[in-house]
């Protein structure tokens, strides 16, 4: 479980974040939403300890990371694991070597074992026989499970996602969501995603916090957020003709 | 001044949280083959042209009947060692190496490998700049040596082939009053251009930011403070260890 606990940040005169509370349970797909600028994505590196905040608590199972010394964040660290935007892989390295690499750089596995664990998280996320592509050979979709398959290779506790279904097609962008549920679930991850794709929302917004203005204004499930009565939220999630008409319907 | 400081604690940072001895020796010598092999044939180049042209000239210019021509070959000897060797293919080298190192990791950079890194707990200054730092101060003095060789082959390949001076008369300026602290001055010399080029061009790359511009741009200012801080400490060094 991560909680936020009036967390605060700005970038000189800038306010990006003003106080915000949350708490991404265990198995969760959690989802931060909120219009481009609004400072989901400053709020994800607060959490990861990319950024450090001004005010308030980050606490990793009870672990402060804002206050944790070195070793501590080390080892906060190094139970997380983080999908990018664009997908974050070293591009001198082909599909295996950049899932192995975590278990490489962060444990004394015998080379064998190693293998095998890549091997088997391609295959969960359908990668198999990708092993040797080098990652300007593959599609941004296959990129996006890469990543995935790089950030739990290490059995990580945590997973951050940085809108993963960014330059994605539709189906393709579900795909990668209900891999995302899938995996929180079977692995008992705390996951966390960072997006503004109401597909994403309605698909696995198990908990969701709306951020407008430096604050966050809602935070709800994917059945409550049309009924939310907030006018930002509204304006957020009624944006297209399609959700507007879905909204006369209801 | 603030860059310097920033420079400084970029530095600092180079040895905070290490990873295990094993990785840093893989990485350093994957940076050995790609820092120094990479960069022979350029220097080799470079420094044949270095040396024939030098000879070419110092033979133009030395043409009074009072001075022997052997004299060209301990010219063209002693600017080689304490100067062009070192020196010259250090500005090439920082051409080539500073700005693939700055590219490279303003590429990192721009597209989040770099966070990628620092999210999995690894200190990705130290984890991607230090091997780059001691495989270049490693590998450097070694292609100052090759330069200083091929630059005097030059000088020869001058002689023989296009008529500057009799060969023998070369070979004879090459060996005469020979001061071997020059060779001393110029692996000191190689050691601090090699940790300035790649330290300098680390730290642009490093922490550029931006998009595919920006990362040209590093490219550009990694080269040119490079070469820069080669002449700067040149001169500091020649001050220091040849000065009065």
């Amino acid at each position: 479980m991560i909680e936020l606990k009036n967390v605060s940040k700005s970038f000189g005169d800038k306010q990006v974040l003003n106080g915000i509370d949350a708490t991404f349970e265990k198995g969760k797909t959690n989802l931060i939403i909120g219009a481009s600028g609004s400072g989901k994505s400053v709020l994800l590196k607060n959490i990861v300890g990319l950024f450090k905040p001004d005010e308030g608590e980050i606490l990793y199972d009870n672990r402060n990371l804002v206050t944790a010394d070195r070793d501590l964040k080390t080892d906060i660290r190094r139970e997380i694991g983080m999908l990018f935007q664009g997908g974050a892989l070293f591009d001198s390295m082909n599909v295996e070597q950049n899932v192995k690499f975590p278990l490489d750089v962060l444990t004394k596995m015998p080379e064998d074992e190693k293998l095998d664990r890549v091997n088997e998280v391609l295959a969960r996320v359908k990668l198999e026989n990708t092993n040797t592509k080098m990652p300007s050979e593959i599609s941004g979709g296959m990129q996006k499970r890469v990543g995935i398959a790089r950030a739990i290779v290490n059995n990580s506790k945590y997973l951050f996602c940085d809108e993963p279904n960014s330059g994605l097609d539709p189906r393709t962008s579900i795909k990668i969501d209900q891999l995302l549920a899938e995996i929180t679930e079977e692995y008992q991850i705390t996951t966390v995603i960072v997006t503004h794709d109401m597909n994403s929302v309605m698909e696995i917004g198990e908990y969701i916090i709306f951020i407008c203005n430096t604050r966050k204004l809602w935070e709800g499930n994917n059945e409550g957020i049309a009924h939310s009565g907030i006018e930002e939220l509204d304006d957020f999630v009624f944006a297209n003709k399609m959700m507007r008409k879905f909204r006369g319907m209801v | 001044m603030s860059k310097i400081g920033q420079y400084i604690l970029f530095l600092g940072a180079l040895f905070k949280n290490p990873e295990s001895f094993r990785t840093y020796f893989r990485l350093t010598v994957d940076e050995c083959v790609y820092i120094g092999l990479n960069s022979i044939t350029i220097v080799a180049i470079v420094s044949v042209f270095m040396g024939a042209v030098s000879t070419v000239q110092t033979a133009y210019n030395l043409i009074s009947p009072l001075i022997p021509d052997s004299v060209i070959g301990l010219v063209v000897r002693d600017l080689t060692i304490l100067e062009l060797a070192p020196t010259i293919t250090a500005i090439v080298f920082a051409g080539k190496v500073g700005s693939s190192i700055a590219g490279n990791l303003g590429t990192m950079r721009i597209t989040e490998q770099i966070d990628a890194l620092e999210v999995m707990g690894i200190n990705s200054a130290s984890y991607l700049v230090l091997p780059k730092v001691i495989a270049t101060i490693f590998m450097y003095p070694f292609l100052v040596i090759l330069a200083g060789v091929l630059a005097i082959g030059g000088g020869y390949l001058a002689a023989e082939f296009a008529g500057a001076l009799a060969p023998a008369d070369y070979l004879s300026g090459l060996q005469s009053s020979f001061n071997e602290f020059g060779v001393f001055f110029a692996l000191i010399k190689s050691v601090v251009f090699g940790f300035l080029i790649s330290s300098i061009s680390a730290y642009m790359g490093y922490y550029t930011k931006g998009g595919a511009l920006e990362v040209g741009q590093s490219s550009t200012k990694a080269v040119t403070v490079s070469c820069i801080a080669i002449l700067l400490s040149d001169f500091i060094l020649a001050q220091l260890m040849l000065g009065s």
